[in-house]
């Protein structure tokens, strides 16, 4: 009896890990999923969002992001009241997309519209991995569709940013479609001269990565984003081998030449701008007749 | 001997009751034939019975039967000289993705398709038909060729998916499915697809952008397999008869959806029953797709494969009270 009075004592009072989580005040401040430090979220979105102490890549929200690479005041959005229906009938789809949206503040995974970069006009697209993975549905693939015709029309260069888990599975083989819907219009935006730089951030995987991800004239990526095609845990079952530990990661692909470079966020903008400068009519500008 | 399936089990019992009691009839010396004729009328009944109201979850394992025809039992059918052209001239040669060039009542076509095998064996040769990028890419390789010289393509889709694997991984998998699906619309070729079997996610779709995609009647077509669906949806993949059902993936469904344009109906039972006689009625879809499709040009087949897409899908908008007001 006594023994068990004793023994009920700790030294520590242990939390279920679940609590412990909740013990950093949500929003104020953020603790990095790589290093483990915690930081005020205030100063973690001045840097743009890289870890102060390791420079990891939180996933950026697509106003951020737009913020991040436009300039100031430039950007005019399109479609931005499209919203998704339920084709399939899913079964608790419609609530998780209302929960979705009053979470995120977003009406779909993918904000979309024009705006300046450095000077260059241009039409953009962010996806938000926020908003259900950032997954493609009718949605996502009738907005990207519609910015590089939009981009193809004003005859000016389309930028996206990726994010995304991949095909939205609630609406079935219509998420699949997309695929081949948004490739076809930047094949014909490729076709007419358009300039399409992608630049995929953590995660770009399945249906994305499988499609217009990879279809940039430059594909780039952000330091550590995970991009793929299957997911790690199939493969690992499907073929029950050891893989790499850099596996589907931006710097992976790289190695593997599927992608023309990899570029920290805090370099993004300057990169882009070079790009941008580049296609934007240097070779008819005629500076050896001078 | 054809395998029986689930569904068919009740068939299978009645039809072993018939041959049970023709061969009694034979020792006994006993008039069994009313007998019989009567439970043949009640098998046909079944038959049509069973087979008038498959549940998605039968139709998939009738596009999964091992005997289902493949890609090229339909080619040596649909197509004459058929000669087989290897390689993506880049890595290898992929066996899980079949092509080359073949006449179809003497005009000159390109054929593409995914292939299976229908043993072990052949299955690992086969990768069970589960392509690579190289697949991808020698799928791609024909399809300029067919464009340079003015031919129609037929592609044939019969896929669980793109192979998952490390390998597919490094050489760009994403890449190679994307590449296909940007340069297929860009053909200025017809474009024709029938899937055969299952048309398993963006491996499947990596030769589905076309003019015209038609369905065997008990085929699929999904983003994900009824067991990943499962697994993803409710964490079990044992649920898969019900993601089945929920994922909408038989012929009807896509027809109902706008993807597909033709159900090619099957003969009972499954095309696995009679390859020929499916392939007599793959050929006439075929032929009548080829004629629309040989009448337009260029740049109007081209056009007509970009608005078949861009239709795709179903969105909203929110209502815009602030302007309403």
């Amino acid at each position: 009896m006594w023994k068990d009075l004793f023994a009920k004592k700790k030294k520590y009072a242990s939390l279920p890990s679940e609590q412990v989580r909740h013990e950093v005040p949500e929003g104020v401040m953020t603790k990095c999923p790589q290093c483990k430090k915690i930081m005020y979220t205030k100063e973690l979105v001045k840097n743009l969002r890289v870890c102060l102490s390791c420079g990891y890549h939180h996933p950026m929200p697509a106003r951020e992001r737009i913020e991040s690479v436009l300039d100031d005041g430039s950007f005019r959005e399109y479609d931005a009241d499209m919203i998704s229906v339920n084709p399939l009938g899913f079964p608790g789809y419609i609530e998780k997309l209302e929960e979705d949206r009053r979470k995120s503040g977003l009406n779909e995974a993918v904000v979309t519209g024009e705006g300046t970069l450095d000077g260059h006009p241009l039409v953009i697209a962010v996806m938000d991995s926020s908003f259900r993975m950032g997954s493609m549905g009718s949605v996502v693939g009738e907005k990207i569709t519609r910015a590089v015709e939009q981009a193809h029309d004003k005859g000016v260069p389309f930028l996206i940013f990726t994010a995304s888990g991949g095909a939205r599975m609630q609406e079935g083989v219509l998420s699949l479609m997309q695929m081949a819907k948004t490739s076809a219009a930047l094949k014909r935006f490729s076709s007419d001269g358009g300039l399409f730089i992608s630049v995929m951030t953590h995660p770009t995987t399945g249906g994305v990565s499988a499609s217009f991800a990879s279809l940039g004239d430059y594909n780039f990526a952000e330091p550590g984003a995970l991009i793929g095609f299957a997911g790690r845990r199939v493969i690992e079952q499907t073929v029950r081998e050891e893989l790499p530990e850099d596996f589907q990661t931006a710097e992976f692909l790289l190695k593997h030449g599927q992608l023309d470079a990899v570029i920290h966020r805090h370099e993004l903008k300057e990169t882009l701008a070079v790009v941008l400068r580049i296609h934007a009519g240097g070779g008819e500008s005629g500076w050896w007749r001078n | 001997m054809v395998a029986e399936l689930e569904f068919e089990k009740p068939l299978v019992e009645l039809r072993r009751k018939i041959q049970e009691l023709r061969e009694f009839m034979k020792t006994a010396d006993v008039d069994l034939s009313a007998e019989i004729e009567k439970l043949e009328a009640r098998l046909a009944k079944l038959e049509n019975d069973v087979y008038a109201n498959l549940t998605p979850w039968d139709r998939v394992q009738i596009a999964r039967h091992p005997q289902r025809p493949t890609t090229l039992d339909y080619i040596e059918r649909l197509f004459a000289n058929f000669l087989e052209c290897h390689g993506d001239r880049c890595f290898g040669d992929d066996e899980a993705i079949v092509g080359g060039i073949a006449e179809y009542d003497g005009l000159p076509v390109t054929v593409i398709g995914h292939q299976r095998g229908k043993d072990t064996k052949e299955n690992l040769r086969r990768n069970f038909g589960m392509p690579h990028p190289e697949g991808y890419r020698k799928a791609l390789r024909l399809m300029k060729q067919a464009e340079k010289f003015s031919r129609p393509i037929i592609c044939f889709i019969d896929t669980k998916g793109a192979y998952p694997g490390k390998s597919a991984e490094e050489r760009g998998q994403s890449e190679a499915i994307a590449r296909n699906l940007f340069e297929m619309a860009g053909l200025t070729v017809p474009v024709v697809c029938i899937v055969i079997g299952e048309g398993g996610s963006g491996g499947a779709l990596a030769l589905g952008v076309g003019n015209h995609i038609h369905m065997l009647e008990n085929s699929t077509y999904s983003v994900i397999s009824p067991e990943g669906a499962a697994a993803i949806l409710w964490k079990d993949a044992s649920l898969a008869q019900r993601a089945a059902e929920t994922m909408k993936i038989t012929a009807h469904d896509l027809k109902a959806l706008g993807v597909i344009d033709e159900i090619i109906p099957e003969v009972k039972g499954g095309a696995h029953r009679n390859a020929d006689e499916q392939a007599k009625e793959m050929d006439r879809v075929l032929r009548r797709s080829l004629k629309e499709l040989l009448a337009l040009d260029g740049e109007a087949l081209v056009r007509q494969r970009y608005e078949k897409f861009k239709q795709i899908g179903q969105v909203s908008f929110l209502q815009e009270t602030i302007r309403a007001r």
